[in-house]
């Protein structure tokens, strides 16, 4: 019990963490791939310590709402990371809550944000909150659906019994989780503001989805929203590793020794990940808008498609 | 009673060594000209106001094979303070006679739009180039088209920027992700370039002229000493003109390397900047090593060129040419294979091609659309006339077309480059200038990257300037660029401008 909250608590601290230095990460990676220096890795904490440093400009028109949104949309995020088993299934909170919380949690987060980039009532915000919310439309269904084959699968939607059940040597190869897996990248890089759904690093206002909703932000109010973002990113690369790439997690019984190992071998997956979105995102361009629904429907139609295979091979 | 177009009969030759002559012609005549070029019988190449006269430039492209383009200035008359209308009958005019409005006070009859344009209540004196009075009542607030319709929503975008660009303002009204309608509002970076042309020597002028544009410096600086020269009598000696030419391409080069990449990137494909951007490093310091200044910034001078290009440095021209053509193949193989791109440029902001001949569009964005003209085939001038290349031209008009066309553009510099090279003259590179001994007026016109690039000098007995005119060949392309966004999405204007690429500073003047 104790050991489990302890775990937990590690877990808790290791994902705010390590959120700035992944995207540290990602922007060197980025960078080299493009024949530049790139920033330090440590840049994005400096940025942060930065920001809440700075004072906040409001708009005059901006209600409490507006103020109250990054530190809601930073506890909904980090409660969501908290329940994802990074490097260990016997997460103390990981019992009282389940897939469909985390995607409920998100998308809480996302609603508020939505409203938040209305609420100053600039075009811009109102831009990015309807992309915003188009995008969502289209990803959140995704997202629920891969849920449901996983748990198909598992016989649970609890992500540490999935987890260990996936860690397990009986699951081999299944058509099923390859689509899941195709679809849930899909969706992380939607829910991320990555490339080809939006660019994180754009300074064109038009063709903003995510930062057009924050442009308004200033000070620590922007720092609670760019390490929310960031704690996202982990979120979503620590849901896709520790489903798909479940080995080295440690199980409820196991050693401190253990435990600290199964840290080293997350953190290794994590780097593993950072770098395979960075080179993705330097290979392809931004796609259209509108097309945007074309790529996520692909991801929608793909979970759809696991779930339902997984049905019919049961029902045989 | 004589036709408007038996008027415009000046050749290249002509046009580059004498001074041009102005038709004086009456209001009858002014207003047939004015519905010839909406007819697309003549190109309207400028519209300017000197005291007391409003002149237009206009362009005959040949009918027969054994035809040449021809060019010619009329100019009209007000004693009154008023001229006819020319953008009433041919759109394109409209910027430009509310530039003349703005600084000369003239106003234009029946014209559908009498809104200020580079004036915006900034300006301590009004109609500085007229009668230039103290302001004494604000101007009253600048008022958008309206747009009717259900469901409209506007969005203002600029002057100031996210990114490090140029100010304009541009005033979006959509329907969702729809754009109904986009206008421009420009004149942040006026500079006054014309009162301070006003009285200025010829020397302070080529300075100023090539202020005016900087990534264009060049090719103003190559059509402000055409003008001169022109004017003068006075040929720039051989070795001079093949150096401009060689200045001229180089400028080309970094700046289409620079836009394909730059276009690329709004499409959030980060690749091809950051190579396209070595290669444009490359021919910068070619051209700061060689010209001593990156932008060859006052290397062309009234008369010839201030810098010589010795051996050493054509050896380093020579490596560059080879350097660029060996790191540009791949990228073209890039950028042509890779769908994410393609999916974003090809069919994305057409120009109608009858859009850009009636507007006269230069550079990539007419021969993009299917207007098949280029001033340095056209109206050959310095050494282009013994060089062999092609003028690259396309008909989809959409952005793909328009880096295309940048590709194959960028591939013919660098075979003008090798030929210059190799078939540099010798010979002094300056000829001082004569002094005029009564006014003159002369006309230059060069192939900048943008397109052609007009500059109309009126010389005084003194040898000092009465009026410079300079038109940037983006007063014809922005106009063009509310065209094509209309119908197109939002997300998808900055694809567009950035394929436009048009100067700000240039029109702002």
């Amino acid at each position: 019990m104790i050991f489990n909250l302890l775990v937990q608590g590690l877990q808790m601290m290791l994902v705010v963490a390590i959120a700035p230095l992944l995207v540290g990460v990602i922007h060197k990676m980025r960078a080299r791939l493009l024949r530049k220096q790139g920033a330090p890795l440590l840049q994005p904490y400096r940025d942060l310590l930065r920001l809440m440093k700075k004072e906040v400009v409001l708009a005059h028109n901006a209600s409490w709402l507006f103020r109250a949104v990054p530190y809601m949309v930073f506890a909904a995020t980090w409660v969501a990371a908290a329940l994802i088993p990074t490097f260990a299934t016997g997460l103390q909170f990981s019992w009282s809550a389940d897939l469909i919380a985390i995607v409920a949690l998100l998308g809480s987060a996302r609603f508020f944000m939505a409203l938040a980039g209305m609420d100053v009532g600039t075009s811009f915000g109102g831009i990015g909150s309807s992309r915003e919310m188009m995008i969502a439309a289209l990803a959140e269904p995704a997202m629920m659906l891969t849920v449901f084959s996983l748990a198909l699968l598992a016989g649970s939607t609890q992500l540490s019994t999935v987890t260990h059940y996936l860690a397990g040597s009986n699951v081999g190869l299944r058509v099923s989780l390859g689509m899941a897996l195709v679809a849930l990248v899909i969706v992380a890089l939607a829910e991320n503001a990555r490339i080809p759904v939006d660019n994180p690093s754009t300074h064109l206002e038009l063709t903003m989805v995510h930062e057009a909703m924050v442009l308004e932000y200033s000070g620590r109010h922007l720092a609670m929203i760019e390490l929310a973002s960031a704690l996202k990113l982990v979120l979503y690369l620590s849901l896709i590793v520790s489903l798909f790439i479940p080995f080295g997690v440690a199980g409820p019984g196991d050693t401190i020794a253990a435990h600290l190992l199964a840290v080293v071998y997350y953190l290794i997956k994590m780097l593993g990940g950072a770098l395979a979105l960075a080179t993705f995102e330097v290979s392809i361009a931004k796609m259209r808008v509108f097309r945007i629904p074309d790529l996520l429907g692909a991801a929608l139609m793909l979970s759809l498609l696991g779930t339902l295979l997984l049905f019919v091979s049961r029902s045989l | 009673m004589p036709e408007i177009l038996e008027l415009i009969t000046t050749d290249a030759a002509r046009l580059r060594s004498a001074p041009v002559e102005h038709h004086k012609i009456t209001k009858h005549l002014w207003e047939q000209a004015a519905g010839d070029t909406a007819r697309g019988m003549l190109t309207l190449l400028s519209l300017w106001a000197t005291r007391g006269a409003v002149h237009m430039a206009l362009m005959a492209r040949p009918n027969a094979p054994d035809e040449h383009t021809r060019v010619g200035v009329v100019s009209l008359e007000n004693r009154r303070k008023s001229f006819p209308s020319v953008g009433r009958l041919h759109p394109p005019a409209q910027r430009l006679e509310r530039s003349i409005t703005d600084l000369f006070g003239l106003s234009a009859e029946g014209a559908t739009d009498a809104r200020p344009w580079l004036d915006h209540g900034a300006w301590e004196i009004v109609n500085p180039l007229g009668k230039a009075t103290a302001r004494h009542t604000p101007q009253a607030a600048y008022e958008f088209l309206p747009v009717i319709g259900e469901g409209l929503h506007q969005v203002p975008v600029g002057p100031v920027h996210a990114g490090i660009i140029e100010p304009g303002h541009f005033r979006f009204t959509g329907q969702g992700e729809t754009v109904v309608r986009l206008e421009e509002r420009l004149g942040y970076t006026h500079k006054g370039t014309d009162s301070l042309m006003h009285g200025a020597s010829i020397e302070r002028g080529a300075k100023l002229a090539q202020r005016t544009s900087g990534d264009s410096s060049v090719a103003y600086g190559w059509a402000y000493a055409q003008a001169i020269e022109a004017a003068l009598g006075h040929a720039a000696p051989k070795r001079a003109q093949s150096l401009r030419a060689i200045m001229a391409e180089l400028e080309r080069l970094a700046n289409h390397l620079n836009d394909v990449g730059a276009i690329c990137n709004d499409a959030a494909f980060a690749m091809m900047l950051a190579q396209c951007s070595i290669l444009r490093e490359r021919v910068m310091r070619a051209a700061h090593n060689v010209f001593g200044h990156r932008f060859m910034r006052d290397c062309i001078v009234p008369g010839g060129v201030s810098v010589d290009l010795n051996t050493d440095g054509r050896a380093a021209l020579e490596a560059l040419v080879n350097d660029i053509r060996l790191g540009f193949e791949p990228l073209v193989h890039l950028y042509d294979n890779n769908a994410s791109i393609l999916a974003r440029t090809a069919g994305a902001g057409i120009l109608r091609s009858d859009l850009a001949h009636s507007f006269g569009a230069g550079g990539y964005v007419g021969r993009a659309s299917g207007r098949n003209f280029d001033t340095r085939r056209d109206l050959p001038y310095g050494p282009y006339a013994k060089l062999v290349f092609t003028v690259p031209t396309r008909s989809e008009g959409d952005v793909n077309a328009r880096i295309w066309v940048r590709i194959e553009e960028i591939q013919q510099s660098l075979g003008l480059l090798s030929q210059l090279l190799k078939s540099l003259p010798d010979g002094d590179i300056f000829a001082p200038l004569p002094k005029p001994k009564e006014k003159r007026e002369g006309l230059g016109l060069v192939e900048g990257f943008r397109g052609d690039v007009l500059v109309w000098v009126g010389l005084d007995a003194r040898g000092h300037i009465n009026r410079c005119h300079m038109r940037d060949p983006s007063w014809f392309q922005w106009p063009l660029l509310e065209a094509v966004i209309e119908d197109n999405i939002i997300a998808d204007f900055p694809l567009c401008n950035k394929s436009f690429n048009c100067s700000y500073s240039g029109v702002d003047l």
